[in-house]
């Protein structure tokens, strides 16, 4: 395949720039820092994606780990959703959006023409930026994905997995009087507590959240960083943010985009104390370009 | 001077009047580079001129036409003397008409009476004399009023709110008009409906099951009893509206969710401007479809099938009238799916739902209360709906569920209660009257509960 050949002369030119990145200032458009990982779950190589003449993504080479929180920064615009859009083939729904480059799971590339976009859904769960509970009861939001999957055979069963899911998402305290009544009627960030909670419902085995904290205040922001911090245990999450102390907070790995091109990757404890490129030291010392 | 030169002469008057109130209004403020000292733009005192020049002028003209024809033929007849002034109203306005048939020249002054003709004389000099001083007294007025406006500009005058206020004041005229004719359309038909009901008991109308409204024009006359129970009209218009529906909502309905949710960009560029061509079509052309192309095609296979189906029936009535409010249905529903935010989508795909899983679990319950109230109005618009019915569902008044038979609707028994010449005082077309009401609280109760569903849905995003 010819996109495979390709990346592998792009991982030798990656390499060269990982090793160059000690010495000489790096160029743009190389990514600093090693994108690959001993276990990932998920992997891209050379990701492209164009929104009829936009081009948002550049040549992205990413893993994401297994029991790992990666964090995505960077300054809006630069494709850090579009990204986080292509894991789940969420993109697919727009009807511009043309998406090039190889991206696995579990080795198995998920744009293949085999692959059931149903099923991988399933496996990749999304959270939203915006709670986006449905207009439906509590019980019927949570319960949606395990009833489409028919994952419970019987109503105790799914009962079971509602509560489970509501308790672990954290809002089981708060709603377990009120069940029956509209999602909608709660407030920004018990939905979005909701929306995760209907997310893990399904047992993916990756979640990614696009900047899930944004509309809450802090109490609902720290709570939410706990549940990260415990889903992490069975689970891989990308998290997008504009927060750099959540970044630093609830990642393991950090990886900071701009203008659509993956500029570096690192543990977070590195990116934040010694970034190698100007454009991440610039972005999170807040003194930006 | 004739009305429309004189409305002529205003409309100048009006237009110099802007171009004066304008130019002063820069005059008052120091010339052109003056205008900021005024407290509006100088086109505002322009108008504000215009307007009190044209105004008080035209109230003054079309209320003088008002009054002119009365006040003209109140003097006419005292000049004709005691013996007229004493006849019956019915009588005199006989005499009337005779002298204004000879002012306008339809009849020769020589062949009438001579005192019709005096008569006529004396109109045709007080017709002119009042035309003289109507155009004498409107000009009069819109001079004074111009020139008021005119010596009032001073920069602190408050043109523009002035202006504003006036509009406000026309824009609330304009609203009236609508709800006023509204009112008075209601209050007739109510008053008329009343009179109905002093011949016809209420119970009788709303429970009885015959419907003839032939009335015995003798006393002994055999077989026209007339019978007003209007249970066959509406159940007559239900089943019709009921046929209509069946067909309109389910192809309305998916038609939109198929163009909503599947159909490419380009099918649709198509498809919903020609769905909307088929809600432009005339009712009328619906109607002779109804009855020359679909009734004899629904005889035709009934006979093969071995089936009675009448030459007008409530089936061939009912599917062309369903096929009438497709576009209507399919355009409501679209907007209320279109409406549906893309992050339900969204949040429904981002679980492993497939397209159609997330569409009638998650859009279509989102859009259901929208949808039910498009529905609604599309119903009321069936029940309201006259030309096809009477082109092709037929006159007379079965009481009957079967669709093969002819019907008939309350719609179509208003018009034939009204057509050809009545008199406006029997029961037979005061029940027209009687059976407008009922419709109108029908279709009006439909509303309100559409408009409150769809309000009740517009919130729930917000
Ligand atoms: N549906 C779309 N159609 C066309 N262009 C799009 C679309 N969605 C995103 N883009 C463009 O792609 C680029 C990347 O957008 P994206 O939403 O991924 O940015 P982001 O990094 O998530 O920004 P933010 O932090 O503001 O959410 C932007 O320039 C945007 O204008
Ligand atoms: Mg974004």
């Amino acid at each position: 395949m010819a996109v495979e050949s390709k990346t592998q002369s792009r991982s030798a030119a990656l390499e060269t720039a990982t090793a160059a990145a000690g010495g000489s200032e790096p160029t743009a458009r190389r990514t600093v820092g090693d994108v690959s990982v001993p276990n990932p779950v998920m992997t891209c190589r050379q990701v492209n994606v164009h929104y009829g003449d936009k081009h948002a993504i550049r040549d992205v080479s990413l893993d994401v780990a297994h029991n790992e929180v990666i964090a995505m920064i960077g300054p809006s615009g630069c494709g850090k959703s579009t990204l986080l859009r292509c894991l789940n083939r969420l993109n697919d729904t727009i009807p511009t959006a043309v998406v090039t480059g190889t991206i696995t799971l579990d080795g198995q590339d998920i744009y293949e023409r085999r692959q059931d976009v149903v099923q991988l859904r399933a496996r990749v769960g999304m959270v939203f930026q915006k709670p986006n509970p449905f207009p439906k009861s509590v019980y019927e939001n949570v319960a949606y994905g395990p009833r489409i999957h028919g994952l419970a055979a019987d109503r105790t069963e799914l009962d079971e997995i509602v509560q489970t899911s509501l308790q672990r998402a954290g809002l089981w305290e708060e709603v377990k009087d009120r069940l029956d009544q509209p999602g909608t009627a709660l407030s920004g960030g018990q939905q979005q507590r909701l929306c995760i909670a209907r997310t893990i419902a399904v047992g993916p085995e990756v979640i990614l959240m696009d900047e899930p904290c944004s509309a809450l205040d802090p109490i609902a922001t720290a709570r939410i960083e706990d549940l990260i911090d415990e889903l992490r245990q069975n689970y891989a999450i990308c998290i997008v943010t504009h927060s750099m102390q959540q970044a630093a907070r609830v990642s393991q790995r950090t990886a900071y985009f701009h203008l659509g091109d993956l500029i570096e990757v690192g543990s977070t404890d590195m990116i934040f104390t010694n970034p190698k490129h100007r454009l991440t030291e610039g972005y999170i010392t807040g003194r930006f370009g | 001077m004739q009305t429309s030169t004189l409305i002529l002469a205003l409309l100048v008057l009006t237009a110099i009047a802007y171009q004066l109130g304008r130019a002063r209004s820069l005059r008052v403020a120091g010339g052109p580079r003056g205008a900021r000292k005024l407290h509006s733009l100088p086109a505002y005192y322009g108008l504000l001129t215009a307007i009190w020049c044209s105004l008080p002028a035209l109230v003054v003209v079309l209320g003088w036409q008002a009054l002119e024809d009365r006040i003209i033929a109140g003097q006419v007849v005292q000049s004709m003397g005691g013996g007229v002034q004493e006849l019956a109203p019915g009588e005199l306005s006989l005499v009337l008409n005779d002298v204004r048939n000879v002012v306008a020249g339809n009849v020769k002054p020589d062949a009438v009476a001579p005192e019709i003709a005096t008569a006529a004389l004396r109109w045709q000099r007080l017709d002119g004399l009042s035309r003289t001083s109507a155009a004498v007294l409107a000009l009069c007025v819109a001079l004074a009023g111009g020139w008021i406006t005119l010596s009032r500009i001073k920069p602190t005058m408050r043109a523009r709110n002035r202006v504003e206020q006036i509009v406000r004041v026309a824009l609330m005229g304009c609203s009236l008009i609508a709800i006023l004719t509204t009112i008075g359309i209601v209050l007739s038909v109510l008053y008329e409906s009343l009179q109905f009901f002093r011949f016809v008991p209420v119970t009788e109308f709303i429970f009885g099951t015959q419907w003839s409204p032939q009335l015995a024009i003798r006393a002994d006359q055999v077989g026209s009893s007339g019978a007003f129970g209007a249970v066959p009209l509406f159940a007559g218009t239900l089943l019709i509206s009921f046929i209509a529906m069946a067909i309109a909502v389910p192809v309305g309905l998916f038609s939109a969710i198929y163009l909503a949710e599947y159909a490419s960009r380009g099918f649709r560029a198509v498809t919903k401007p020609m769905l909307e061509v088929l809600a432009g079509i005339p009712t009328v052309v619906y109607g002779f479809f109804a009855a020359l192309t679909v009734a004899p095609l629904l005889r035709g296979v009934g006979e093969r099938l071995g089936l009675e189906v009448a030459s007008e029936s409530a089936l061939a009535a009912g599917l062309v009238m369903g096929i009438m409010i497709i576009p209507f249905v399919s355009s409501l529903a679209d907007d209320m799916i279109t409406a549906v935010p893309q992050s339900m989508r969204d949040g429904s795909y981002g679980l492993g739902a497939t397209r159609s899983e997330t569409i009638r679990k998650v859009v279509l319950p989102a859009a259901l209360p929208g949808i039910v109230g498009g529905v609604l109005l599309a119903v009321s618009r069936a029940i309201g709906e006259t030309m096809i019915v009477v082109m092709a569902a037929g006159l007379s008044a079965n009481l009957t569920a079967n669709p093969l038979e002819a019907v008939t609707t309350v719609t179509v028994q208003i018009v034939t209660l009204l057509v050809g010449d009545q008199e406006f005082d029997s029961p037979k077309t005061l029940a027209a009257f009687a059976l407008g009401l009922v419709l109108f609280l029908v279709t009006l109760l439909l509303n309100v509960i559409a408009l409150k569903v769809v309000r009740r849905y517009r919130e729930q995003y917000e």
